[in-house]
C-alpha cells in the first residue's frame, strides 16, 4: 500500500543564485521511505558561493520519494567524517544511512566535495563518492555526489546532475508568447534558449545533451531547428512544404527522425541525416504517422491513425516489412518514447475517458497506466529509466510531472507562472 | 477515397439545403470565438513575417465575413452548416483568382499535440479540397496547421473545446 506523503521541497533561495522557477512537491511516496540523515558538510572554502551541498543532497534524495532525510535540528552531532559516526547512536534514532562530507578547495581553484556514506544498521562505511567541480558548478556536482549515493543505496544511478527542456507559454489566447527552457532537472539553474509568440513545440535532446532540435512556427509555417545548448547557434533543419514536426534524436545523434506532411498534408515518417540533409522516407500511409522515436537498436516507433485511431507502430529502417502495430489495448495511444534498456513502451494512452501516462511492457504486452489527471501528455524517460516526467494539469494551468516506472511515486513540479508543458529529460552527462 | 466522397457528399447536401432556403440554426453549434483573430490583433509580432493579411482583408457579406469554418470532435467533414461558408467563399475566390487564402487548421487541447497538428492539417486540407471541387485554383490556396497549439478560446471544456476546432480561413495581401 502506498500512502500520500505531503512533504514541500521548496528550492530555497539559499541553495542556489540563478533562480529557480519550477517548485517540487511529492504528490505521492512509497510507505516506508528509508529514513537518512544527511549531516550539514563541513566547507573550508569561501569559493562554494556559501551553497549547502548538504541540503542539496537532501532535497535531491528526498525528491525521489524514497527517501525521508532527518531534520537537523534532531541531529545530536554532526560529524564530518565516517570514522566520527557513532553508529549505534544513530540507529537508536532510527536512521539507517548518515551521509557525512567535506567541500573544499583544491590548488587549482576548484571546489572538491568528499561524501561518505554509513549504513548504520551494519556499520558498514562507503566512502568514495566524490566530485570535482569549478566553484561556479558546485551545484552540479552535488548532484553528481547525490547520483552516487543513490545508487549505493537503491541499486539504480540517479538522475540528479541531469537537465531537462521544456515549452512555456505566457499570456491568454490569441496572444500568447512561448519559450522554450532548459533547466537542471530539480528546476533550478533555468536558461531560457528560445522565446515567440508564434507557437514553440516538440523540444529533443541530443543524445550527448549539447544540442536541442525543436519545431518553431516562428515563420508562420512550422520549421525544424537545432540549436546548440552552449553557443545558442540555431540552424533551420527542415522548411519543407506543409508541416515539418515531431523532430528526435537518432540514438548515434546522427539522424533526426521527422515528421513531414508535402503539400498534400499527408503525414507520412523520414529520418532526415543532419551532415547531408539526406531525407529517407520511413512510412507511406495515407493516415496520420507522427511522433517517431527511434529505439537503442534502430527500431522506429511511432504514432499513425492507419488504423482509424491513433496507435503505435514500429518498423525497421532498411527493412521491406511493413509496420506493425504494438498497441492493442484502448482506442488511442500516441506519443511513444522508449526506456534506455530497450524494454518499455511509455504512451500517452486514453483511460476512463482521461488522457493519462501508461508503460506497456515490450515482450509481453502488459499495460500499465501511471498517471491519475484528466489531461496528460507528452511523457520522457529519465536515462536511468527509473522515472518518467510529463506534463498535466493543475487549476485549469498546464504543470510538468514525474512518476516511478512502478507507479508508486509521483510528484509535481509547478511554475511561478504561466503554463509549463512538453517536458524531455536529457541524457547523463559526461 | 472517402475523404473525398465525404466532402462531395456535404457539398451536395449543402447545395440542396441552400436551394430549399437558408439552413436552420443548429442549437450546438458551437460559439465564435472572440474575434478577431491572432493574426489581426496588431498585436506586435516581432518574429512573424508580418504584413501578409489584415482584419480588413477580404470580402465583406454575410457568409464571406464568416471566415472560420468549425468541426465535430475528431472529425475533418465539414458540417452542413459550414459548408454554406466554405461555398460563398469558394464562389468568391472562384471569381477572384487573383486572391490567395491560408487555411489554417486547428485542433481542440485534448491528446496528444504532435498528432493533433495532423488533425488540424486534415481539416485544412478538407476545406482546400472542398474549395478546390468547387473552381478554386490549387495555386490561391495554402494550409498550415497550428494543432492545439494556437487556441481561440481558453478553457478546457465543450465550449472552449468546439470553438478551437477549427479552420481559419485568412485572405491574404
Amino acid at each position: 500500500m502506498r500512502k500520500l506523503a505531503t512533504c514541500l521541497l521548496l528550492l530555497s533561495a539559499a541553495a542556489t543564485p540563478a533562480w529557480a522557477q519550477l517548485r517540487l512537491t511529492i504528490t505521492e511516496g512509497v510507505t516506508d521511505p528509508i529514513p537518512i540523515a544527511v549531516v550539514p558538510f563541513s566547507r573550508a572554502v569561501p569559493a562554494d558561493g556559501g551553497l549547502d551541498v548538504a541540503e542539496v543532497i537532501q532535497r535531491d534524495l528526498e525528491s525521489t520519494g524514497r527517501f525521508k532525510a532527518m531534520a537537523r535540528n534532531d541531529m545530536v552531532f554532526k560529524p564530518t567524517t565516517a570514522a566520527e559516526v557513532d553508529s549505534p547512536g544513530w540507529k537508536q534514532q532510527r536512521v539507517d544511512y548518515v551521509v557525512v562530507g567535506r567541500v573544499s578547495a583544491q590548488a587549482d581553484g576548484q571546489v572538491r566535495i568528499d561524501a561518505e556514506l554509513v549504513n548504520v544498521l551494519t556499520g558498514q562505511r562507503i566512502s568514495g563518492p566524490y566530485s570535482v567541480v569549478a566553484a561556479s558548478k558546485l551545484r552540479n556536482g552535488a548532484h553528481r555526489v547525490a547520483d552516487v549515493l543513490y545508487e549505493k543505496i537503491i541499486g539504480v544511478k540517479g538522475a540528479f546532475a541531469t537537465r531537462i527542456a521544456y515549452v512555456s507559454v505566457d499570456g491568454k489566447p490569441p496572444a500568447q508568447r512561448y519559450e522554450l527552457y532548459v533547466a537542471d532537472a530539480d528546476g533550478a539553474n533555468r536558461v531560457r534558449i528560445l522565446e515567440s509568440r508564434l507557437p514553440i513545440m516538440s523540444p529533443a535532446w541530443s543524445p550527448d545533451g549539447e544540442w536541442s532540435a525543436y519545431v518553431s512556427f516562428e515563420r508562420r509555417v512550422s520549421a525544424i531547428f537545432v540549436q546548440h545548448r552552449q553557443s545558442g547557434k540555431k540552424t533551420m533543419v527542415s522548411a519543407r512544404a506543409g508541416i515539418n514536426g515531431a523532430p528526435s534524436y537518432s540514438p548515434d545523434g546522427k539522424k533526426l527522425a521527422i515528421t513531414l506532411s508535402g503539400s498534400n498534408g499527408n503525414l507520412d515518417i523520414y529520418l532526415l541525416e543532419l551532415a547531408t540533409n539526406q531525407l529517407t522516407r520511413l512510412t507511406d500511409d495515407p493516415g496520420i504517422d507522427t511522433e517517431a522515436v527511434v529505439a537503442r537498436d534502430g527500431t522506429v516507433y511511432f504514432t499513425s491513425d492507419r488504423s482509424g485511431a491513433p496507435q503505435i507502430y514500429r518498423v525497421t529502417p532498411g527493412s521491406t516489412e511493413r509496420p506493425k502495430r504494438v498497441t492493442f489495448t484502448g482506442n488511442y495511444n500516441a506519443r511513444p518514447r522508449i526506456s534506455p534498456d530497450g524494454k518499455q513502451l511509455a504512451m500517452l494512452t486514453q483511460a476512463e475517458g482521461a488522457y493519462r501516462i501508461a508503460i506497456q511492457d515490450l515482450a509481453n504486452g502488459a499495460v500499465q497506466v501511471l498517471s491519475k489527471g484528466r489531461q496528460e501528455e507528452s511523457p520522457s524517460f529519465a536515462p536511468n529509466g527509473a522515472m518518467l516526467i510529463f506534463a498535466g494539469r493543475e487549476r485549469g494551468q498546464g504543470v510538468l510531472q514525474t512518476v516511478s516506472v512502478d507507479g508508486q511515486i509521483s510528484a509535481r513540479l509547478d511554475a511561478d507562472a504561466g503554463e509549463v508543458r512538453e517536458p524531455v529529460w536529457g541524457p547523463f552527462l559526461p | 477515397m472517402t475523404m473525398k466522397n465525404l466532402v462531395s457528399i456535404s457539398a451536395l447536401l449543402a447545395s440542396l439545403t441552400l436551394l430549399a432556403g437558408c439552413p436552420a440554426k443548429k442549437p450546438d453549434v458551437p460559439p465564435p470565438p472572440p474575434t478577431p483573430t491572432s493574426d489581426t490583433t496588431g498585436v506586435e509580432d516581432p518574429n512573424a513575417t508580418v504584413g501578409d493579411t489584415d482584419a480588413s482583408m477580404g470580402p465583406s457579406g454575410e457568409l464571406l465575413s464568416k471566415r472560420i469554418v468549425y468541426f465535430e470532435f475528431d472529425r475533418a467533414d465539414i458540417t452542413a452548416d459550414s459548408q454554406t461558408v466554405v461555398n460563398a467563399h469558394a464562389a468568391y475566390l472562384a471569381k477572384n483568382p487573383a486572391q490567395k487564402v491560408r487555411l489554417e487548421g486547428h485542433a481542440d487541447e485534448r491528446g496528444s499535440r504532435e498528432y493533433n497538428i495532423g488533425l488540424g492539417e486534415r481539416r485544412g486540407q478538407a476545406v482546400r479540397r472542398a474549395l478546390a471541387l468547387q473552381g478554386v485554383a490549387e495555386t490561391q490556396l495554402t494550409t498550415v496547421s497550428y494543432g492545439e497549439e494556437r487556441p481561440a478560446a481558453a478553457g478546457s471544456d465543450e465550449q472552449a473545446y468546439g470553438a478551437n476546432r477549427r479552420v481559419e480561413i485568412v485572405y491574404l495581401k
